[in-house]
């Protein structure tokens, strides 16, 4: 980046300021300065938002000082999608900066979003003067009332001293423990208001005092552990983003923990990469879209390993008939999520990835015992079920089947180090199933809350900070349309960002849900009036390609990928397509359809159909 | 079925949580037990450590043991919340309650209403030739018979102040993290 004499000149004076604070002058500032400051110090070199009234003040700083990079996005939703895609693929904090009223509003499901996920944000919002609050002064809204529950904790700072201490808590409360958003409500005369720096390194100390979440697991729960695993006949293993959001190491290491006990693995939506695809113990994704030989091992293991993983009722189905017959161990970061939908019997609060550590050096000092194991017979039981081929699909003819076209994307990239995003649902679906990957943090889909509109943006903040590597946004065409408007985002900083949408003309799970439960009535799930993707790329200056013949798409994915810039990619594929293998809501693991003309699972029953 | 037998297995517990006295910290516990759906029977909260700005919240709830340890688990992940104690679960402790009850009438039920309050060892605060108010201090079930009394006596207006506990013994509980005394 250039910068040009003017801003040179902040910047020295800047520097000069630095000096002098570190001298121990007293030091002097505006609150919406001190704000750029702590997030300087704090390592933030981007943030994600949109300016507006009450936030004036802190985009003025940000002008002149010119020390961060800020994102201009074209809604304030995307700002959190895109500060999220950038967390979730860095390990960094993501930041967002937004005004009063309609700007925090339109946060609010990103960072319901980030919660559900665990991905830690911190969003600074603009607000009303302080006098004015409680006024319904224009653009006003109560927004730590609003964003109380869908935040990990949120500030509204009435008092000038409390600016420095409270943003420095925020940061590391949305980074330590189980990741989460935090907003910083900032009222305008703050923002003006006169901050003293002297006090900010003594800030910066404290705010670790108050939240500590435990990091370190007791050394005697890992012994019972290694115990436990060591008596399995059937063991499996269970690991979500947890490991992820522990950082690279703790994938390593569930990677050394199977290798060294050749433990059959599964990974949730959101632990896929923790664990590479490629490794044969590896048995795909589990949950009611996931493999037939990862949910059979699941319901017949005898022990089973969950680590960072939460239970949730997508990868459960019917709890009472969840894995009937195992012993479980439950490793997380949140206490709250150890017994809150299954209950375990050895429940292990921790970091995911000090508590892999301390497992396997512990059954590396048992050796023998682990030598002993025999779990040849489950194996051999599971490769039966492998064996069935659950994901199998046919192509035929020329109409692209939206598995294939993932499939062939995907081994198109196995050589790249591509990043993935995608839309909510059945596009997302068919990609954590035909889209493998070998590595954390290539990763970035809305699991917890389901944001349909959550990946374009979200590949944008993925390729802020990834500004050399393939970004890829898996969609579908309903859920592209959400957030669209992003686009104009895209062309602004010339993000090569590739947009590959299936497009079925359907809301397809919408579609399929109707299919099996609702009698085949499509309620309003037919994505009528779509534009003509590729006029809609080139009128944003960049790439459109269509393609509705297999044979054609090969040709097609190669143009995308050799585009230098962004590509908006229009799959034409077969609309009628179902995402199979499937638990039916309200069932459990060992009753799965394993595809449209399946009459052995069950269908779905009158408690199912209530259940999402 | 094992969920139906959970469903029966509802115990009350009081519980007891330090939290540091800002804005916002009330209306976090609340929306947790609305947003998951817990329940509250009684919820009461007042600054306890002016120097450190601590309050405390004393809360009876009811659930399986499975929800009131998710309750715990959920409320001590509050920021701002710095110990949460299940005194039902630690064992014998105090629980005591202060309600204001006044009632309005005349003639013998007058004197039975100063006779029960005599036996109750609530005290006159207010009185009018057609009224009283008396202060009644004790368990929740010594109140609640209390005022079900005075409801046959004449019309009734109470006020109550939730559940206050704390544990018996010599044990006093102080904070497990230390606070800065500098914090503004």
């Amino acid at each position: 980046m250039t910068a040009t004499a003017q801003q040179k000149r902040a910047l020295s004076e800047a520097d000069d300021l630095d000096a002098k604070a570190k001298a121990g002058a007293e030091f002097k500032t505006t609150g919406a300065e001190a704000v750029l400051r702590v997030l300087e110090d704090l390592g933030v070199d981007v943030i994600f938002g949109y300016p507006g009234g009450a936030v004036l003040p802190i985009y003025d700083a940000l002008f002149q000082r010119n020390s961060i990079r800020h994102i201009l996005v074209r809604h304030e939703q995307a700002a959190v999608h895109a500060a999220e895609g950038y967390a979730r693929s860095t390990g960094k904090v993501g930041v967002v900066l937004v005004t009063s009223g309609p700007g925090a509003t339109n946060a609010v499901t990103g960072l319901t979003d980030a919660l559900l996920d665990s991905v830690p944000i911190l969003c600074i919002s603009g607000q009303v003067p302080t006098h004015l609050i409680g006024n319904d002064a224009f653009q006003e809204a109560d927004t730590v009332g609003i964003t109380r529950a869908c935040t990990k904790y949120n500030y509204l700072i009435k008092d000038a001293e409390r600016l420095v201490p409270a943003l420095y808590e925020a940061f590391h409360v949305a980074r330590s423990g189980r990741p989460g958003p935090v907003v910083v409500d900032l009222p305008k005369d703050i923002q003006f208001a006169e901050i003293d720096m002297q006090t900010a390194d003594a800030a910066k100390t404290r705010a670790t005092r108050r939240y500590r979440p435990v990091v370190k697991p007791p050394e005697s729960a890992i012994k019972q552990a290694a115990d436990m695993l060591l008596s399995a006949q059937r063991p499996v293993i269970y690991g979500g983003g947890g490991i992820i959001n522990a950082g690279d190491e703790a994938s390593k290491t569930l990677a050394e923990l199977v290798a060294l006990t050749r433990f059959p693995a599964t990974l949730t939506l959101m632990g896929l990469g923790a664990l590479p695809a490629e490794d044969k113990h590896f048995l795909g994704m589990l949950g009611m879209h996931g493999t037939y030989e990862a949910n059979m091992a699941m319901y017949h293991a005898d022990v089973m390993l969950n680590i960072g993983a939460r239970f949730d009722d997508r990868v459960t189905g019917l709890t009472s008939g969840f894995s009937p017959n195992s012993r479980k161990i439950h490793i997380d970061i949140d206490k709250s999520s150890i017994d809150k939908n299954i209950k375990v019997e050895l429940g292990i609060v921790g970091d995911a990835g000090q508590a892999l550590k301390m497992l396997v050096a512990e059954l590396k000092k048992r050796k023998t015992a682990l030598g002993r194991m025999n779990i040849k017979e489950w194996w051999e039981k599971i490769e039966d079920w492998r064996s069935i081929r659950c994901l199998d699909y046919d192509q035929k003819g020329d109409i692209i089947k939206p598995q294939y076209a993932i499939h062939r994307l995907w081994q198109k990239c196995a050589k790249k180090d591509v990043y993935v995003t995608t839309e909510v649902g059945q596009h997302q679906m068919w990609a954590a199933q035909y889209f493998g990957f070998n590595a954390p943090r290539h990763w970035m889909t809305s699991g917890g809350l389901g944001t349909m509109g959550y990946g374009l943006p979200s590949a944008m903040g993925v390729q802020i900070a990834h500004p050399n590597k393939t970004v890829i946004d898996i969609a579908g065409e309903a859920s592209f349309m959400m957030n669209m408007q992003e686009l104009s985002t895209i062309a602004q900083y010339q993000l090569p960002v590739k947009v590959f949408i299936i497009n079925n003309e359907w809301m397809g799970m919408v579609r399929q849900w109707q299919e099996l439960i609702h009698g085949g009535r499509y309620s309003e799930s037919y994505s009528a009036s779509l534009p003509d993707f590729v006029k809609l790329a080139d009128c944003f200056g960049m790439k459109g390609i269509s393609v509705a013949r297999a044979g054609d798409l090969d040709g097609a994915i190669d143009e995308m990928l050799t585009t230098k810039g962004a590509v908006l990619m229009d799959v034409r594929v077969a609309k009628e397509e179902n995402c199979f293998p499937m638990i039916p809501s309200g069932a459990p693991h060992n009753q799965m359809l394993l595809g449209p003309n399946d009459k052995t699972g069950s269908s779905v029953s009158e408690e199912g159909k209530i259940l999402l | 079925m094992a969920q139906q037998a959970m469903q029966d297995d509802k115990a009350r517990h009081t519980l007891s949580v330090l939290v540091d006295n800002e804005a916002g910290v009330l209306a976090r516990v609340i929306g947790l037990f609305s947003g998951r759906g817990y329940n509250i029977e009684s919820l009461t909260v007042a600054e306890v450590d002016r120097e450190n700005s601590l309050s405390r919240i004393s809360i009876v709830t009811r659930g399986t043991p499975m929800v009131i340890e998710q309750i715990k688990a959920q409320l001590d992940r509050i920021v701002p919340v710095h110990n949460v104690r299940d005194l039902t679960q630690q064992g014998v402790h105090i629980e005591r309650e202060l309600a204001l009850v006044k009632v309005a009438n005349t003639g013998d039920a007058r004197i039975e209403a100063l006779r029960i309050a005599d036996t109750f060892r609530a005290s006159t605060l207010d009185s009018t030739l057609a009224s009283f108010i008396f202060e009644v201090t004790g368990s929740r079930s010594k109140i609640t018979a209390f005022v079900e009394l005075m409801r046959s006596l004449g019309d009734v207006e109470i006020a109550r102040t939730g559940v206050s506990a704390i544990a018996r013994g010599g044990n006093v509980d102080m904070l497990v993290r230390p606070l800065d005394s500098t914090k503004n």
